[in-house]
Parts: C-alpha cells; sequence; structure tokens
C-alpha cells in the first residue's frame, strides 16, 4: 500500500486510491465538482487542483493515483489562486439567482465561493442564455443556466443504470444538459441525479419550493419500501410546517452504505412516504360497532383487546403479523404469542401484483423486514389461517398492517375470514378496506415517528431514528404490544425499542450480542 | 534555399495520386525494405532520423512508437490525424489529394514498427475531395495487394470539430462518442482507441517514413536542424504575393520563407505581423522573423512551429479585429468540458469584440491577459493553452492598437 504525505502528514492507502479519496483520511477535503466516488473519473470542472512536489504545475486530484512517496500541497498559494480562477470560471454564466433557486443552503457553487472564492466579480457583459424549468422526467426538472456541466448526472444514467437517457449538446459556453430526442428521464432511479447534481440545475420537482433546506432536519433512517434496506436520511419540516401545507416528511434522501446502497436509492423508495402524512392516517384507538366508530382510550382499547384474548383459547386466536414491522415489534409480538400460547401466526401475504425487482437494488419482497420476521419465529401459513376463521375456529383474529384485500387472494375468502372471526383487531398507520372491516383499530406509528431495526434480505440489521413525533395518539407496535402484554399480567415490558432489542438478542441466537451501539449507523450482520 | 523537394516532389504531375504514378517514381521500395526490418530496428531509424510530428505538438516520432507496452498482446491501433483544422494550414489537404500512397506506404511501415494490424485515417468532415482520392488510393493498395495482407486501413470522416484534431478527442470521436479530448492518463500509447495502445501521428509526419526507410536517418537529419531532420509543408496565406503551400527544411528562417517563396508581402507591401505555426501560435512582430522555422527555433522565439501555417499581415491589417476572429474561432470550437476554457473563450471573445465595435472598457485588456493567464495550463488538452497564445501576445506586442480603441 502507497504511503504518502498530505500537507505534511503521512497517510497511507490502497493501491488505485486517487488523491481526493487519500486526502479525506486525513481530514483534508479538496474541492471539487465533477469528480464522485460512484462514478468515472471526467476532470472536468478543474477544481480539484493540488500541488504535487515535483510537478511543474497544480495537477487534479481526480486522476491522479497516489503513489509512494508522493508528496501533495493542498493550501498553497497557486492552488489558492487556482482554484479562485476556476470558481470564478464556474461563476461567470451562472444566473446567481440564489434567492430563487431551491438548491440555496445546500449549493455547492455558494460553498465554495465563500470558502476558495471571494473575488471582485469582472464579468460585465450579457451571460449565455439557455432553457430554463425543463422537466426531463416525472421527477427532475433542469436549469440549464445553472447547470456547471459536471456530468454527474450524465455519467450516471451511462454508468449506473445503463439508460442513457442524458448527454451534453452542443459546444463551449453554450453547451447544455438536455435529452436525447425521444427520450425522458424516468428510469427507476432517476432521482439520485437530483442528489448528485452540486448546484441548482437538477431539482426534485416533488421537493421544490415546498421549504428552504435550512429549516430542515434530518434523522438517520431506512428505507421500509423493499427488503434491501437502503440506508437514507428523512428529511423533516418541524420549523415552517406552514410551508408545506402541514407535509412532515419533506424528503428522502440517500446515505451512504457501501454494503448495501453505496450512494443510491430507487424513485419508488424516495417517493414512497406519502403515506405518513397521509389522510387515511390512523391516529386514534377506536371500537367499531357496525357502522358506527367511536374513537376510545388507549386504555380502553388496550384492556377490551386483552380481555377478547384472554376469552378466547390459545387456538382460537390467529395473528398476521407484518414483514413491514420492526425486529423489536415482532420480539414483542413472539413474547405475547408465547406467553397466550397462540400457534396460529404468519406474516407473508403474497401481494396481487408481484414486487418488480432489478439486479442493482430493488427487491422483489416490498417487506424491509421479512428476514427478521422468520428470525423471529413468525413463519406460518397465513392462507392456512384465514381459512381457518372462514371456518369460524378463531374467535380472535388480529391483523397487522396488511390490506388482505390486496393480496393475490380471492376477496370471497378474505371477507368470509373477517366475517368469521368473533373480534378483528387491526393495527397499522394507515386505514385500508381491511381495516374498515376491524371491531377495533389500534393506531401504529410510521417508521419516522419511532427508533427501530429492520434485518434486510443479507442478513444486516439497521437501525432507523425517530424524526418526527408521532401523529395523534399512534404508538410504535412494540409499545401496543407491550400494553397488552401487561394488560394480560405479563412480567413488566421493556419501555423502549432499545430494550426490545436487547431481549430479543438475548433469546434468540441469529442476533446475539446485537445493541443499537452495536449496529451504529452503518448496520450489523445477524449470526448465521 | 528551397531544396530538394521530397513529399511534393510528384505535385506536379496530374496524376500522382494514381498508384501507377507511385511506383513509377520508387513507390513501395520502402515497405519492401522495411518487411525485411525488425520492428524495433525501424523505430530506431525513425528516432535516428530526427523526424518531429508535424500536425502540431512537435513531439519525436520515434520515441512516440516506442512508447507501446513491449508486453502488450491484444491489438495495437495507428491512427493518421487527417482532420488539418488549425486555421491557416492547408498542406495534409494537398498531401491526401496528390500523394495519398506516400501515407499508405508510411502507414504500413510505421504499423510494422509499432506492430499494428488496423490502421484508421480519420479525415476532415470538409475535406471531402481528400477523402475521395484518398479512398480511391486505399482500394488500389488493396487490389494491388499492399493492404489486406496484415494490415488494414479504414478511413473515417469527422463531423467538423476543431476539438477532433486533439489526439484524444479524435479517438473519442473515432469510437463513436461526442468529440471530448479524455484525461490523461493514461495516454493513448497506453490505453488509446478502444482502450488499446494507440499511436496518433498526422499525415505529414507519416507521409516521411517512406523516405527515411530508402535513403536512411542520416540523410533525413542532414536536411534539418540539429534536432529536427528533414522538410516540412509550409502553409502560407494572408498578405502575401503567392500564397500557397511550400516544402522546405525546417532551417529555413521565415524571412525567406515569405520573401523567397511566397513571393513577399502583399497589401501595401510593409510586413506588420506573423503567425508563423497556426492560429494558436503567438504572434511575431516584422522585426521577429529572421528565426529558422525548426520547432526548436520558433519555441526560443516564444512561439511554435505548430503547423506551420503561416498567416502574413501588412500594416493595413487591424490586430484587435484578427485578435476578434481568433477568439470567435476558439470560443466557437471549445468543446465545453473543461470550465476554464468553457467559460471563458467566450467571455474573452465579447471583450475583444465590445474593444473592435468601439465599447472597450479601461479594464478590458487587462482582464484578458489575466483570465488568459490563469486558464492557462489548467485544463485536460492543449486546446485552451492554444487559444491563450493569441489572446497574450497580440495584446502584449500590439496593445497601443487596442488602446486607441477604447474610449477614454
Amino acid at each position: 500500500m502507497p504511503k504518502l504525505r498530505i500537507n505534511g502528514t503521512e497517510v497511507e492507502v490502497p493501491p488505485g486510491t486517487n488523491l481526493i479519496e487519500a486526502a479525506r483520511k486525513v481530514g483534508v477535503e479538496i474541492p471539487h465538482y465533477c469528480y464522485h466516488p460512484g462514478l468515472s473519473v471526467a476532470g472536468q470542472c478543474r477544481l480539484c487542483m493540488v500541488d504535487i512536489e515535483k510537478t511543474p504545475r497544480p495537477t487534479i486530484a481526480c486522476n491522479t493515483q497516489a503513489v509512494e512517496g508522493m508528496v501533495v500541497w493542498t493550501e498553497t498559494d497557486r492552488v489558492k489562486e487556482t482554484r479562485r480562477s476556476v470558481m470564478e470560471f464556474h461563476l461567470i454564466n451562472h444566473p446567481l439567482d440564489c434567492p430563487v433557486c431551491d438548491q440555496a443552503g445546500e449549493c455547492w457553487l455558494q460553498i465554495y465561493y465563500m470558502q476558495h472564492g471571494l473575488y471582485e466579480p469582472r464579468m460585465m457583459d450579457e451571460k449565455v442564455h439557455k432553457p430554463k424549468a425543463v422537466p426531463l422526467g416525472p421527477h427532475v426538472i433542469l436549469d440549464a443556466e445553472r447547470c456547471i456541466l459536471c456530468s454527474r448526472c450524465v455519467r450516471f444514467c451511462d454508468e449506473i443504470t445503463g439508460t442513457g437517457e442524458l448527454g451534453i449538446f452542443h459546444r463551449g459556453d453554450h453547451s447544455e444538459i438536455g435529452l436525447f430526442p425521444g427520450r425522458e428521464l424516468a428510469n427507476t432511479y432517476s432521482g439520485n441525479v437530483v442528489d448528485i447534481c452540486p448546484v441548482g440545475a437538477l431539482t426534485d420537482r416533488d421537493f421544490r419550493f415546498q421549504v428552504r433546506v435550512w429549516y430542515l432536519d434530518a434523522a438517520k433512517s431506512i428505507c421500509p419500501g423493499c427488503a434491501r434496506g437502503c440506508n437514507i436520511d428523512v428529511h423533516v419540516n418541524r420549523a415552517r410546517r406552514h410551508h408545506a401545507e402541514g407535509r412532515r416528511v419533506a424528503r428522502l434522501k440517500p446515505r451512504v452504505n457501501a454494503d448495501v446502497n453505496r450512494w443510491w436509492i430507487c424513485d419508488a423508495g424516495r417517493y414512497g412516504f406519502t403515506f405518513v402524512d397521509d389522510k387515511t392516517r390512523l391516529v386514534m384507538p377506536s371500537r367499531r360497532d357496525g357502522q358506527a366508530v367511536t374513537d376510545v382510550a388507549w386504555d380502553d382499547a388496550v384492556a377490551a383487546v386483552a380481555g377478547a384474548l384472554e376469552r378466547a383459547a390459545p387456538g382460537e386466536v390467529a395473528v398476521v403479523a407484518s414483514a413491514k414491522m420492526a425486529n423489536e415489534d415482532l420480539w414483542a409480538l413472539r413474547r405475547l404469542l408465547v406467553h397466550r400460547g397462540i400457534q396460529r401466526v404468519g406474516f407473508r401475504v403474497p401481494p396481487r401484483v408481484p414486487g418488480d425487482d432489478d439486479t442493482f437494488l430493488i427487491k422483489a419482497d416490498k417487506n424491509p423486514n421479512s428476514l427478521g420476521a422468520e428470525l423471529v419465529g413468525l413463519e406460518g401459513d397465513v392462507r392456512e389461517l384465514l381459512t381457518a376463521a372462514r371456518a369460524r375456529q378463531v374467535k380472535v383474529l388480529w391483523i397487522f398492517g396488511h390490506d388482505l384485500f390486496e393480496s393475490a387472494w380471492p376477496e370471497a375468502e378474505i371477507l368470509g375470514a373477517l366475517r368469521g372471526a368473533e373480534t378483528v383487531i387491526f393495527t397499522g398507520t394507515n386505514a385500508n378496506a381491511t381495516s374498515e372491516r376491524a371491531r377495533w383499530v389500534l393506531p401504529a406509528a410510521a417508521w419516522v415517528e419511532r427508533e427501530g431495526t429492520y434485518t434486510n434480505f443479507q442478513g444486516r440489521v439497521q437501525r432507523f431514528r425517530q424524526a418526527v413525533e408521532p401523529l395523534g395518539q399512534a404508538l410504535a407496535e412494540w409499545d401496543i404490544l407491550g400494553r397488552v402484554l401487561q394488560a394480560l399480567g405479563a412480567e413488566a415490558p421493556p419501555p423502549r425499542a432499545e430494550r426490545w432489542l436487547r431481549e430479543l438478542a438475548d433469546a434468540v441466537p441469529a442476533f446475539a450480542g446485537l445493541t443499537y451501539q452495536a449496529i451504529g449507523d452503518a448496520g450489523a450482520m445477524v449470526a448465521r | 534555399m528551397t531544396g530538394e523537394k521530397i513529399l511534393t516532389r510528384n505535385f506536379g504531375r496530374a496524376d500522382s495520386h494514381t498508384l501507377s504514378a507511385y511506383l513509377e517514381t520508387g513507390g513501395y521500395t520502402a515497405w519492401q525494405k522495411a518487411q525485411a526490418m525488425e520492428p524495433a530496428a525501424i523505430t530506431e531509424e525513425v528516432k535516428q532520423s530526427n523526424l518531429r510530428g508535424l500536425g502540431g505538438a512537435g513531439f519525436p516520432t520515434g520515441t512516440k512508437w516506442a512508447f507501446i507496452p513491449k508486453n502488450h498482446t491484444g491489438p495495437v491501433y495507428l491512427v493518421i490525424n487527417a482532420d488539418e483544422g488549425e486555421p491557416g494550414t492547408f498542406k495534409d489537404r494537398y498531401l491526401l489529394e496528390r500523394e495519398p500512397h506516400a501515407l499508405i506506404e508510411g502507414m504500413l511501415v510505421a504499423a510494422r514498427a509499432v506492430r499494428s494490424a488496423t490502421g484508421f485515417v480519420y479525415v476532415r468532415g470538409e475535406y471531402v475531395e481528400p477523402w475521395r482520392r484518398f479512398s480511391a488510393a486505399v482500394r488500389e493498395a488493396y487490389d494491388a495487394g499492399y493492404l489486406g495482407h496484415g494490415f488494414d486501413v479504414v478511413v473515417h470522416r469527422g463531423a467538423g470539430a476543431y476539438i477532433c484534431g486533439e489526439e484524444t478527442g479524435l479517438i473519442s470521436s473515432l469510437e463513436g462518442k461526442k468529440g471530448w479530448p479524455k484525461v490523461k492518463p493514461p495516454f493513448p500509447a497506453i490505453k488509446g482507441a478502444f482502450g488499446m495502445p494507440t499511436i496518433v501521428n498526422n499525415v505529414e509526419t507519416i507521409c516521411h517514413v517512406p523516405h527515411i526507410v530508402n535513403r536512411g536517418a542520416a540523410w533525413f537529419a542532414s536536411l534539418g536542424t540539429k534536432t529536427q531532420g528533414g522538410t516540412r509543408i509550409f502553409s502560407v496565406s494572408g498578405r502575401v504575393r503567392k500564397p500557397g503551400i511550400y516544402e522546405a527544411s525546417v532551417a529555413i528562417t521565415l524571412r525567406a520563407l515569405i520573401d523567397d517563396l511566397a513571393g513577399g508581402v502583399a497589401g501595401n507591401g510593409r510586413l506588420k505581423a506573423v503567425v508563423p505555426g497556426g492560429s494558436s501560435a503567438a504572434i511575431l512582430r516584422f522585426d521577429e522573423i529572421d528565426v529558422t522555422m525548426d520547432v526548436d527555433g520558433l519555441r526560443n522565439a516564444g512561439t511554435m512551429a505548430g503547423s506551420a501555417g503561416v498567416i502574413v499581415m501588412d500594416e493595413t491589417v487591424s490586430i484587435p479585429e484578427a485578435l476578434m476572429v481568433v477568439a470567435r474561432f476558439y470560443a466557437h470550437e471549445s468543446c465545453g468540458q473543461c470550465t476554464p476554457c468553457r467559460e471563458s473563450t467566450g467571455w474573452i471573445y465579447q471583450m475583444t469584440k465590445r474593444i473592435v465595435e468601439g465599447r472597450g472598457r479601461k479594464d478590458d485588456l487587462d482582464t484578458i491577459l489575466d483570465v488568459a493567464r490563469r486558464g492557462a495550463g489548467t485544463t485536460i488538452c492543449a486546446f485552451y493553452d492554444g487559444a491563450v497564445g493569441p489572446y497574450i501576445s497580440y495584446i502584449e506586442k500590439f496593445r497601443a492598437e487596442f488602446e486607441a480603441l477604447i474610449p477614454k
């Protein structure tokens, strides 16, 4: 492994490491636009110049591999002067429309101008004009005047998705990003070009103009959209709720995890959070009598559910768990089942339309925690359980999250099961056709409203954190189940998600040793 | 001082482009000779001849050939740069039209030296007749069995972009991509066209190779200076009485080229300035033309031999207008890849245009000089450095003429 010195500090890096990455290792940030670790080297923006001893003039760091004995200086006078010049070149044809630009606050032109530019503008001539507000596809909109032609988006579509929708057209200062004729930027990962665009050229049609980015808070999280469990940041708007008509989750952004999703997430995941602030959210425990629905207090609902479970023999209770529940929830459920001796359980409900997948990130299993549910021991035949309910062998049928009417099974079977059970309990975040046939509805907090972990298809246990408060009186499933357990006389259930995971880790060998601390930001593998 | 004509010796014949005429004057004998030589011996001969690239950069040709990795086992490509686009340069056009078989024979020899089985000839899009003539010669060479037995030639036409004459821009274009120069390293000799080791040589450079093989390196070297052998074809244009192409030793002086070969200065008859090596070369004043035209002679004079496109300006020529035209060219032809070049070529053109139109600002000249110096050497390819040559030299050498146009 080559050893080199960067600004006087020695560092050893794997062969092939470029100087931007090598500098990062010693905490030196070399400013750059076109370089992105997930894409090929373009060497176009010319900002990442550094001085290398025995080299006559500053050299781009992105295309220079670290070699043994190299001596690199990133803050010499001529490097700083070159950076200042390149910043001036980047900005002479830029519209400087920051006050109306959605990127303001997270724009690398602004950041680098303040850090490395700070020159007196000399450009007094008419700027080059280019197309503005051009929709490229369902999610992305282009302002070609703000574009600095770093080509990251073009390389993303060429190298990552292989779809090649984008190109750079024309020449010189008339160069502009655009779609090839007849194409639309509609691939399943299109939103990523907004993330990698360092300026306000590509913005998100869903997010833009909602709220200024400096009002956002972020929480580290995991995408619940499929079994991959892409690492994300949840950006929430708590400070200026009126700016987005009450919408709290402003956007999801990928969070780098080399072992799971690298720098990317799919569009389905990125834009799949709307249920959180949807009008169908369940916010109060309620009881249905025919057409009449009455909100009830949690204590009353918990007592009623516990009473129903107590009145039924263990064989007369059936539970349809969900692989959308966190490991903590699943373990709480498992404890309830054991406590009551309940055998009829399962979690796999085949969707009517099979999930799409690809060879990159998207998995056909649209649940984030199927492996977790399996390892916790909730495997069982849901269809058989429903058949039992239809045959009136089940008194209490507790359904978590699923809308069974969206399953691949015939509607008559579902209706028969829901009618056959004496008491149907539904726990979930949003109302659906199934919840509307339940006697008791217990509202669950959405994943961004609570703590928890999912086990992805690789066996990686990954942690998601609370970004906003639960809507209304919704509670995490582990909390609901804990209250029911307590009402049933079980020993005191853990008061926090973290403690539920500890219990799980102590009880199930696959999870042995896992704690929130051990899982960290990058996740940890289950023992297998 | 005119000396022996080598490349242009057959230009007087109306049928010089045909195989029969080429054979009559000793064509393809060098190829016969080369087939008995070891590849390394051919490269060594070319090294000893002091042949330097005649497309613009003046890099020693034999040295370039020796860059091909010795242990490489896949294909090696020989690419001929016939994208002659440097303003003021029109020599390769004549070679393609009038001596196409010299290029083919030179390619056969060069291909043997670098162990290439495929050659590409990238012909400038606007060169229709040269392309026709050269393609016909390629067909003749196939029919006669020179090509197709271990070496094939593919003729590829460009689409009219100056940047495709830059060797890696040419390779990108040849590969079917936008003609953007590539970041180096890797250099083409290591990873060039289609990812394979590639030698890119200019038309005129390769046309010299058969003569070097036939008559020896020492003979070729003796025609020029200590560091550059041979003759080259000078394209002389602008205010001279006899504009055209002139083959002469690289050791000829600029003054002799203008006065003795090109018939002297036209216009008002008094020389103001000369651009000696295509538009990217720094301009020389009337009193700076006693220089030899070889690569090092012109480098020492603060300019460059470039493509040997000599543009002569008499006293009636406006230097600010000339700079505006040059600046417009570079703004139009910048590929747009690197930020300094993309943004500042257009900016500098706007400033020169304002000055010529009488709307210059007091700071414009210093801004142009500063911008040009800051951008120089910061880009992927040499295009911007080529633009900086005129930006700086026109203003530094004729500043008063610019200042006179700027309102007080």
